[in-house]
């Protein structure tokens, strides 16, 4: 097991390295750089753009030396001494800005996850044992629903109701007053109220997978000779049901969280954008549109490095879980 | 049926049981099946599948809708009563109408009018529909004029009001006072071709690379595998919004939407490379792949006449099951504000009208477009369920 | 211990039912059965595929899979001379449950797939002591070694804490026997135990559920195909056919004077395969040249280290063996799962490289060929003239084409014949193997395993080839149509100059089929000679072993009981 696990980590070192060049790639990949823009918005709103300043700017920033020493002196001021870079269109070091925000998706991130697998697993069994009933015919409707719908739209729809029959705005995860204050038990308090729409709304399309990956998991599992073989020690049908076909089924479901949380941190973007929450996803979809480089690629970089722990995580839960894999 | 049995073997759904003991009794006695098998035993693998896909209702009909908004796609400039750009200030969030055939007196299609309200609560100016208000409609009326396929041009519409200067917004009207109707018409052309060419150089590059990986095996497949995984590694939508905001503003709308197709397939081809890697995987060591590889038969007759045919039935499922997922990538992508930009028409980028909460408030049609897409995903989603079950005709 | 009914009857079946509704009407699975099983006794269902014994024996416990039911009928247990009946229970209820495990014991024909995988080997056993004799985990332990300990697990205590994929397929069924008895059930019923599993296994798992019948007294309800099996340890023995209990009587009865023409039959197919063939084309000379020289033939499954893992060591899957093929001759090879046979016969054919050794063929011009060295063109060449025949007859034909494409296709690949031509042609040769030319343009899902392996045979003969290796050609089909295809090929041998490979691990089809049969054991040649005399009287130890441990078709003269055994090395554990 142990084995397993370093080799598993040892996997990560050569995937992190190549996710930095591509998030330091993607970058830089729009025409002209940061100077260019601000130089562009100088001159739309009337200003005068001197060269000689534009050019200091760029020596500054080190933007005129060639890619491969800007990559190296970003990441290694990242790796060496977590530097991310200065954000230029807020003027405040990179990591000031992200890793609050970072938390807080964190944080929705993982309330929609154990929120998926609270809804989804319970439906997702009842559903497969009791195949072709009422209450499976409900629950698959639902979920193909639920898959169909984006997040923004769900968003945008719940928002409008709660607006419409209850005047309030959802949007946000803060009480005004308590947006900057320190924290406290009234905040998380609040925090938490405010968690519930962007769970929901985070949390729907992957219940409505999770249904049908667990209902068909199952629906493999429910009629091998080994569930029968339990029966046939006089095992109560739940009592089997859960300690058996249930427990094979949720290597495959397992395996999912690796996909689930990072999808769950990148649809959070949207879903943020839309409920104008303070994660990472309004500041990434600004430092995009407005070539603020190192504030995007820090963050690419850390959603990338979220997802390949996430990755991580799943693999090592799965082999904790199926003693086929450990012994392997 | 006979009174013939079965032992652990589970009732087959088909019409008969491959292993059916009055089969093997033939074998016995030497007689000749009876009628009773008729038809079914000359039924090749795509006709079988055909009448497995049959049974699942939900799937034909949702197979039936696809068909309808491909059509309606290709149709757009005929079937929308305007151009998507027509726009009339006069009626700046106009609420949908109602269309009457009988308006108390006399029969004739007709939707209502509109008069000016003010709000007594907010104080505000509002459109309500007015009953007094006949604006009359009809069918292949003329409209505005467009150029049908770039082959000819003509000015008749399914359907508008007889004057071409009175408003009909069956669906309400946008801020600029454009029929929301007309324009998610037009918004299915873009938003499902999306789809279709995203899909088909994820196919390309899919059937291509998980093609090379299944059948070479070994270090080629070690190499096609590790960089899928790598592209599975990196979190998508950060992945497309990187792409896509690299795409310069100033680029004509054609190539932007090539771009966003090429952004979306770029992630999409990993799924379907995995399909079709799983599949040759399996069938290269098939027992009649092996037969057929000591009959003499080439590799690509292998490839082509033994190991595709059984499983394009399951990359038509696999690719049917991409489409959505397609669309709604580019919807929300335009919907941010990176994709697809005005004047061009997507359900996105109609959707992007809906992004102020207030707006939506006053306005909730404008929310429609994501019926749109909510319905199209669906369909797509029943069909390719439908067609996944009918894809293996052969299992039980 | 249970009061038994007057004459020991612990369970009695009475016209017991089942159906399986069908969207085109119902399946009668199980029609109007009636049996007794005594207390101490072994009763066999015997049938073959389809007849509705495995249904029969599920039903006794409501386990029938859905959608079938019982729709009439009684199956009565006695408790404490009273009668219980079964079937009134609820498939649910705790009464039925309590029955389950408790009152009879089950087991199935796959360890494989019957013990879950996710679980602790100990657990599962603890599982079923906790709920019937309400014992504490740490009683409920100490009896699951000891149940471990009597079914002849070495090392329970350590074996316990296993999981089922790190035992072997004997150890595993061995296992599902100490579930099924763990607390202490008057009735076993065992559902093909033994199908899976090699016959030496066979042999061991078959004295072990007799001992513990002894022991406990235990009332056997054993369903089988195999009439040897049935012989060797039936007392009584209920002949099925159809869903119905055709026949019923003493193992004596039944194989001595059997009444129903099924049993008869069934009887007939299993004892011609007890001798040679007298259908034998006799063209084989020994003296002649042979035209296939197998030499030195090896191949190693090597364990390639990746980063982190070290080198296992590599797995000698044939090692060494060399032997030769004469015109006209067959040869069988036989051997128990893991014995190479297969790995030999693929490597013959170049589906598997080996990884040193010579095949040399000698071709209709007489000019010897290497083999291995082999380009496209003159593999191509090589491929026509030794054909394969495969084992299973529903995974060797590609559902998607026809009869007409799958048997004509070698001859439109090799440019034999086109058109008209080749329509003849594969007519010809479906007539060749006593199907209909009509047939020619259905699709194989139309067809029973033994016409699909006619077609397979068909396919084999398009491009008139000299030798055919057959991989257990005919071990998936049942009995009676097992011996007319060995007589189809024993035919075309007659009418085709042809010589056969014929690769199986049941003795008895290559006793009746082969004139010289070569043993393999663990990837070595074990031994290889005449036929009759490989299988009456080997010189060698192994050999002897697998011999004797094969069950013999008369319950006068039961063999497996009085087997020799072979210990190849001391190995902890390892039997299958």
């Amino acid at each position: 097991m142990l084995a397993y696990i370093v080799k598993r980590v040892l996997y990560m070192i050569p995937t992190l390295i190549a996710i930095s060049i591509v998030a330091f790639l993607l970058i830089q990949l729009p025409p002209g750089d940061f100077v260019t823009t601000l130089a562009a918005e100088m001159s739309q709103q009337g200003d005068t753009v001197d060269p000689t300043t534009l050019r200091m700017l760029r020596e500054q920033y080190g933007l005129d030396e060639p890619i491969w020493t800007q990559y190296w002196l970003w990441i290694s001021n990242i790796v060496l001494e977590g530097d991310f870079g200065r954000s230029f269109d807020w003027d405040v070091p990179v990591s000031d800005l992200i890793w609050n925000r970072l938390g807080l998706t964190l944080v929705l991130s993982l309330c929609a996850l154990i929120f998926t697998w609270v809804i989804s697993l319970p439906i997702g069994i009842y559903s497969a044992v009791r195949k072709y009933s009422v209450g499976d015919y409900v629950a698959s409707f639902l979920a193909f629903v639920g898959l169909a719908v984006p997040n923004f739209l769900l968003a945008l729809i719940l928002m409008y109701l709660a607006y419409k029959f209850f005047g309030i705005s959802v949007d946000g995860l803060f009480s005004a007053e308590y947006e900057d204050a320190p924290w406290s038990g009234g905040k998380v308090l609040d925090l938490a109220q405010h968690l519930i729409v962007p769970v929901i709304v985070l949390g729907t399309s992957g219940t409505a997978a999770l249904v049908r990956i667990m209902r068909a998991n199952l629906l493999d599992e429910l009629y091998k000779p080994y569930v029968t073989t339990a029966r046939a020690k006089g095992l109560s049908e739940w009592r089997l049901i859960l300690r058996y076909p249930v427990r094979a089924a949720l290597n495959p479901f397992v395996s999912t969280i690796g996909w689930a949380l990072p999808e769950l941190v990148s649809g959070a973007t949207v879903t943020a954008i839309v409920l104008n929450l303070p994660t990472t996803g309004p500041l990434l979809l600004r430092a995009l549109i407005a070539q603020d480089v190192f504030l995007a690629g820090a963050m690419i970089l850390m959603l990338s490095v979220l997802t390949v722990i996430g990755t991580l995580i799943s693999d090592l839960l799965l082999a904790w879980l199926d003693p086929r894999i450990r012994y392997k | 049926m006979g009174q013939y049995s079965t032992d652990d073997v589970a009732p087959r759904e088909l019409g008969h049981d491959p292993d059916d003991p009055a089969l093997a009794e033939m074998e016995d006695d030497g007689t000749e099946a009876d009628g009773r098998l008729m038809g079914l035993e000359r039924a090749g693998a795509w006709r079988l599948a055909w009448w497995k896909f049959k049974r699942h209702k939900l799937a034909v009909a949702s197979g039936i809708l696809v068909l309808l908004i491909y059509f309606v796609a290709a149709f757009a400039e005929f079937l929308a009563p305007a151009a998507p750009g027509d726009y009339a200030a006069r009626y700046t969030y106009a609420p949908p109408q109602t269309l009457r055939i009988w308006d108390g007196e006399e029969f004739g299609l007709h939707v209502t009018g509109y008069k000016v309200e003010v709000n007594p609560e907010s104080l505000a100016r509002e459109f309500v529909n007015d009953p007094e208000q006949k604006i009359p409609v009809g069918f292949f009326v003329r409209g505005s004029s467009y150029e049908f396929w770039g082959l000819f041009e003509w000015d008749r519409h399914l359907f508008g009001p007889l004057d071409p200067d009175q408003p009909m917004y069956l669906l309400g009207a946008d801020r600029l006072g454009r029929d929301m109707l007309s324009r998610i018409i037009y918004g299915t052309r873009i938003s499902m071709t999306v789809g279709l060419v995203g899909v088909a150089l994820s196919l390309f590059f899919g059937i291509l690379l998980g093609g090379l990986s299944g059948y070479y095996g070994g270090h080629v497949d070690n190499v096609i595998q590790r960089i899928i995984e790598f592209l599975l590694a990196i979190p998508t939508i950060p992945l497309w919004m990187g792409l896509a905001a690299a795409i310069p503003p100033t680029l004509p709308p054609v190539q932007v939407y090539f771009m966003i197709t090429i952004i979306l397939s770029l992630v999409g081809w990993t799924g379907l490379a995995r399909v079709v890697r799983g599949r040759f995987l399996a069938m290269r060591n098939e027992d009649f792949v092996t037969a057929a590889r000591l009959d003499g038969a080439s590799e690509v007759g292998l490839i082509l006449r033994h190991m595709l045919p059984s499983f394009a039935s399951h990359i038509i499922a696999a690719v049917t099951l991409a489409i959505p997922v397609m669309i709604l990538s580019e919807t929300a992508l335009s919907f941010l504000g990176i994709g697809l930009r005005p004047p061009v028409v997507s359900w996105g980028v109609l959707l992007q009208e809906a992004q102020n909460i207030r707006t939506v408030a006053t306005a909730p049609w404008l929310l429609l477009p994501g019926m749109a897409v909510v319905i199209t995903v669906l369909a797509l989603n029943f069909l390719g369920d439908g067609l996944r079950d009918a894809a293996d005709p052969y299992s039980k | 211990m249970t009061q038994t009914s007057e004459n020991g009857t612990v369970l009695s079946v009475r016209d017991l039912s089942v159906d399986f509704p069908l969207q085109k009407g119902v399946l009668h699975a199980v029609r109007d059965v009636n049996l007794d099983i005594k207390r101490g006794k072994t009763l066999a269902l015997v049938g073959e595929s389809g007849s509705g014994k495995s249904v029969s024996a599920r039903s006794l416990i409501q386990l029938v899979d859905s959608p079938g039911r019982i729709v009439s009928g009684k199956v009565n247990l006695f408790v404490d001379g009273t009668a219980a009946d079964i079937t009134a229970m609820g498939a649910k209820s705790p009464h039925i449950r309590a029955i389950r495990g408790g009152r009879i014991g089950l087991i199935f024909q796959e360890p494989m797939s019957a013990l879950s995988p996710m679980h602790k080997i100990g657990d599962q056993i603890d599982e079923a002591i906790e709920i019937h004799l309400g014992l504490d985990k740490k009683a409920a332990r100490k009896r699951t070694v000891e149940l471990l300990r009597q079914v002849e697990i070495p090392n329970p205590e350590r074996m316990a804490d296993q999981y089922s994929f790190e035992y072997s397929g004997g150890m595993r069924q061995r296992v599902c026997i100490a579930m099924a008895l763990a607390c202490d059930p008057d009735i076993l019923i065992a559902d093909e135990p033994t199908t899976a599993l090699d016959v030496t296994t066979q042999a061991e798992i078959l004295d072990l559920i007799k001992r513990l019948q002894e022991q406990r007294g235990l009332a056997v309800l054993l369903i089988t195909h195999d009439m040897g099996v049935v012989a060797e340890v039936a007392d009584e023995v209920a002949v099925m056919q159809k869903g119905r209990i055709v026949e019923h009587g003493t193992a004596d009865e039944i194989f001595y004077t059997p009444k129903h023409p099924y049993t008869k039959r069934l009887l007939g197919a299993t004892l011609k395969l007890e001798h040679a063939s007298d259908h034998k084309a006799g063209t084989y000379d020994p003296a002649s040249e042979p035209i296939l020289k197998i030499r030195n033939l090896s191949k190693h499954f090597g364990h390639v280290g990746g980063w982190f893992s070290r080198a296992g060591p590599s797995i000698r899957a044939v090692d060494d063996v060399s032997f030769d093929l004469h015109r006209g001759e067959n040869l069988g090879i036989v051997g128990e799962s893991g014995s190479g046979k297969t790995t030999l016969g693929r490597m013959i054919m170049r589906i598997i490289e080996p990884t040193s050794g010579e095949v040399i063929y000698t071709g209709s011009d007489d000019k010897d060929q290497d083999v291995l060295a082999l380009q496209r063109k003159g593999l191509k060449k090589y491929h026509a003239a030794v054909r394969m025949i495969f084992q299973d007859p529903f995974a060797s034909l590609n559902p998607r084409m026809t009869v007409k494409q799958i048997v004509g296709d070698p001859l439109k690949i090799n440019n034999i014949a086109s058109g008209r031509a080749r329509d003849d042609r594969v007519a010809e040769l479906l007539e060749m193997v006593g199907l209909s030319a009509e047939m020619m343009d259905r699709y194989p899902h139309a067809f029973s395993g033994g016409q699909r392996q006619r077609i397979g045979i068909a396919r084999a003969l398009a491009l008139d080839p000299r030798i055919i290796i057959a991989d257990e050609a005919t071990s998936a089909l049942d009995v009676s149509i097992r011996s007319q295809i060995l007589d189809l090929l024993l035919d075309l041998q007659k009418r085709l100059d042809l010589s056969f490979i014929f690769i199986a691990h049941d003795i008895s089809v290559v006793r009746y089929f082969c004139d010289r049969v070569l043993v393999m054991h663990k990837g070595k040649l074990v031994e290889i000679g005449e036929a009759e005399q490989v299988c009456t009287t080997p010189s060698k130890a192994y050999t002897q072993a697998l011999i004797s441990a094969i069950p013999n078709p008369d319950p006068r003269n039961k063999r497996m009981l009085h087997r020799t055994r072979f210990q190849s090395e001391p190995q902890a554990g390892a039997e299958a």
